[in-house]
């Protein structure tokens, strides 16, 4: 048996999500095979309707694929049940939202916390971790506020903290900076970026916001539920954010 | 890999988000716990008068030391349709298993109080001293004889007319077309043995026979006669075989247990259903306005359910937490409804027929905490099925 940690933290082969409507077989995600390695920051683009948040959900294991194999950490999110695809998202995956990220009635420090809870590795280490983590994304003085206290962006930047705080293996953000401001929209991605590269995370953030791309290693582009094409040098990228269009 | 988060963890984290969404958003439950607090008063105080117009009806036969009464035959167990002559005692007493007996007539009079206008009604019972019938004191001491002018006041009349022992009394009748009062004294207060609504007055059955209220017909009848003959047997359990050979032994009477007599009271049972019923519907209510609120506010934080679904968050914790704050809230409702509704018995006057009663009240409370989680079951449900791939907008 081959016991070696795998190469990369997420993998998937030839996956595959149909709908069946009035219209026939609507082919939301269609033979997409990617692979993401610990420290590297993907962005997933495409129009709406591309497939991408479809992707992204089958890749949170909160959608099941039609087809394909999808590997977090050499396990197959295929083979599992429900109840070991929550524990694999309470234990192996960090999310950010696009909107609603946070628990409106936990306070930052406790929304952040709320993942060590879940997981139950609170104790006093944890704790310190959390607020070191918040006060790294300038929210040392924002530590006991309410979602409700913070702005869009602070609310983003707690929400970041949750989803790195407990360790996952992959990291996933939809439209992450969907309700921000250009300014606070760019330093939550760099912000971002850099813990994941720091981190050595996999990362995955679905955006329609081209300009975002600057901070990440590789950009996939899906239509029509397709990998349409596939950006890794750091210059394409850069054209890519600069000129804003696909 | 065991992936199931322990019982203990569940408990923990569903106690947390819950304790941590009721005290940041406490103004909020705080006012669905006003209204349970009402609600609470409402049943509460239902069930209190329930019992205090039963008490008021059932006081004095339901203390009587006794198993059994007998009733002119075809009374229907009707206390007032029943004449019995004192003559029957004899034959009663002589029935085997019987221990003792004693004749009781009722009837009403006008108590008059020095000082006042407004006489005070009263239940004029006649019992035999020394048996059956007769209510033990708790000051003073028991009537004499047969023929004394003594009497016996319940605690109700006692507190009503601010008498005490060695006090004289005046009694106002009616006998035939004439008004008549008569003088007794008052040599014993006994507990709570109030009789149709109406505190009472014990005195010896000659002395009664003497002085209630009657026709003139009545008037001239030599032969002293009551309504009923309560009846204390050797050994409780044998009340089937002794009513059989009662009934077979002496000729027109009809017995009944002292449950089967409270139950024929005029009124009694139609009374306690009518006020059952308004209980009932006040709990549920009750159930409707948990239910209501507990389903808006599942509505209002779907996104948020669905957050914390799609972190790991189990559909057990989940249920637990929705569970725990109906159970925080309904608890603190009925807890300040409980204290207001002790704090309104004390304001009022012995006249107002409540009786907070132990065993009814538990039941009330033990009703009123179980309301919340039966309203919350539909939004319980409601926040298990919720998929947070819908609830966050991602399907």
């Amino acid at each position: 048996m081959n016991t070696s940690k795998p190469t990369y933290a997420l993998e998937t082969e030839q996956v595959v999500k149909t709908y069946e409507s009035d219209f026939g077989t609507i082919h939301a995600v269609d033979q997409v095979s990617l692979a993401v390695k610990p420290g590297e920051f993907v962005a997933l683009v495409g129009p709406s309707g591309s497939g991408k948040t479809t992707m992204l959900s089958i890749l949170a294991a909160l959608l099941q694929s039609t087809s394909g194999k999808i590997l977090l950490d050499g396990q197959d999110l295929a083979d599992m049940d429900d109840a070991r695809r929550v524990a694999l998202r309470r234990e192996k995956i960090g999310f950010t939202f696009q909107a609603n990220n946070l628990v409106s009635y936990l306070n930052a420090v406790e929304n952040v916390e709320l993942m060590l809870r879940l997981n139950n590795k609170l104790d006093k280490a944890g704790k310190l971790r959390a607020r070191e983590l918040l006060a790294r994304l300038g929210l040392g003085e924002r530590l006991y506020n309410l979602p409700g206290q913070m702005s869009g962006g602070q609310q983003q930047r707690v929400a970041i903290a949750r989803a790195l705080i407990h360790n996952p293996s992959l990291v996933l953000a939809d439209e992450p900076t969907a309700s921000l401001d250009t300014e606070r929209a760019y330093q939550v991605v760099e912000t971002f970026a850099g813990l994941i590269h720091e981190q050595q995370r996999a990362g995955i953030m679905v955006t329609h916001d081209l300009r975002m791309c600057e901070y990440v290693d590789r950009v996939l582009q899906m239509r029509d539920g397709k990998l349409t094409r596939i950006l890794t040098k750091h210059e394409d990228i850069l054209n890519l954010a600069r000129s804003g269009k696909e | 890999m065991d992936t199931r988060p322990t019982m203990k963890d569940t408990v923990s984290l569903s106690t947390y988000l819950a304790v941590k969404e009721v005290w940041r958003n406490r103004a909020r439950f705080l006012l669905v716990s006003l209204v349970i607090a009402l609600i609470t008063l409402l049943v509460l105080f239902i069930a209190a008068l329930g019992e205090g117009l039963g008490n008021g009806n059932r006081e004095y036969i339901s203390k009587l030391d006794a198993q059994l009464i007998a009733f002119q035959d075809k009374s229907d167990f009707l206390v007032s349709a029943s004449r019995l002559e004192r003559g029957r005692l004899a034959s009663i007493r002589r029935v085997d298993g019987v221990q003792d007996a004693g004749i009781v007539g009722t009837s009403s009079a006008n108590l008059i109080l020095a000082g006042q206008l407004e006489p005070l009604k009263v239940a004029l019972l006649g019992v035999e001293p020394g048996h059956t019938g007769e209510p033990l004191v708790v000051e003073g001491r028991q009537i004499s004889t047969d023929l004394a002018d003594e009497v016996i006041l319940d605690r109700n009349a006692a507190i009503q007319s601010g008498l005490a022992v060695n006090d004289m009394l005046t009694l106002r009748v009616t006998q035939g077309t004439r008004d008549e009062f008569y003088d007794l004294r008052v040599v014993g207060i006994t507990d709570g043995q109030q009789y149709a609504l109406q505190p009472s007055i014990f005195t010896p059955f000659f002395t009664w026979d003497r002085i209630r209220p009657k026709s003139e017909a009545e008037a001239n009848n030599a032969e002293a006669v009551g309504n009923v003959i309560v009846i204390k047997l050797a050994d409780p359990d044998q009340a089937d075989r002794v009513t059989q050979q009662m009934v077979a032994q002496v000729r027109n009477i009809e017995v009944a247990t002292l449950d089967e007599a409270i139950q024929s009271l005029p009124g009694y049972s139609a009374q306690q259903s009518t006020l059952n019923t308004q209980g009932a519907f006040t709990l549920f209510i009750g159930v409707l306005v948990i239910g209501g609120f507990f389903q808006i506010q599942i509505l209002q934080k779907v996104a948020q359910i669905g957050v914390l679904k799609a972190i790991g968050t189990a559909n057990p914790i989940v249920a637990l937490a929705s569970v725990i704050q109906i159970v925080v809230v309904t608890a603190v409702g009925v807890a300040i409804g409980g204290f207001l509704a002790f704090i309104f018995s004390l304001t009022f006057p012995p006249t107002v027929p409540i009786v907070f009663n132990g065993t009814t009240s538990v039941i009330a409370v033990i009703a009123l905490l179980l309301i919340g989680p039966i309203g919350g079951l539909v939004s319980i449900r409601y926040a298990v099925k919720i998929e947070p791939l819908k609830a966050l907008g991602l399907s």
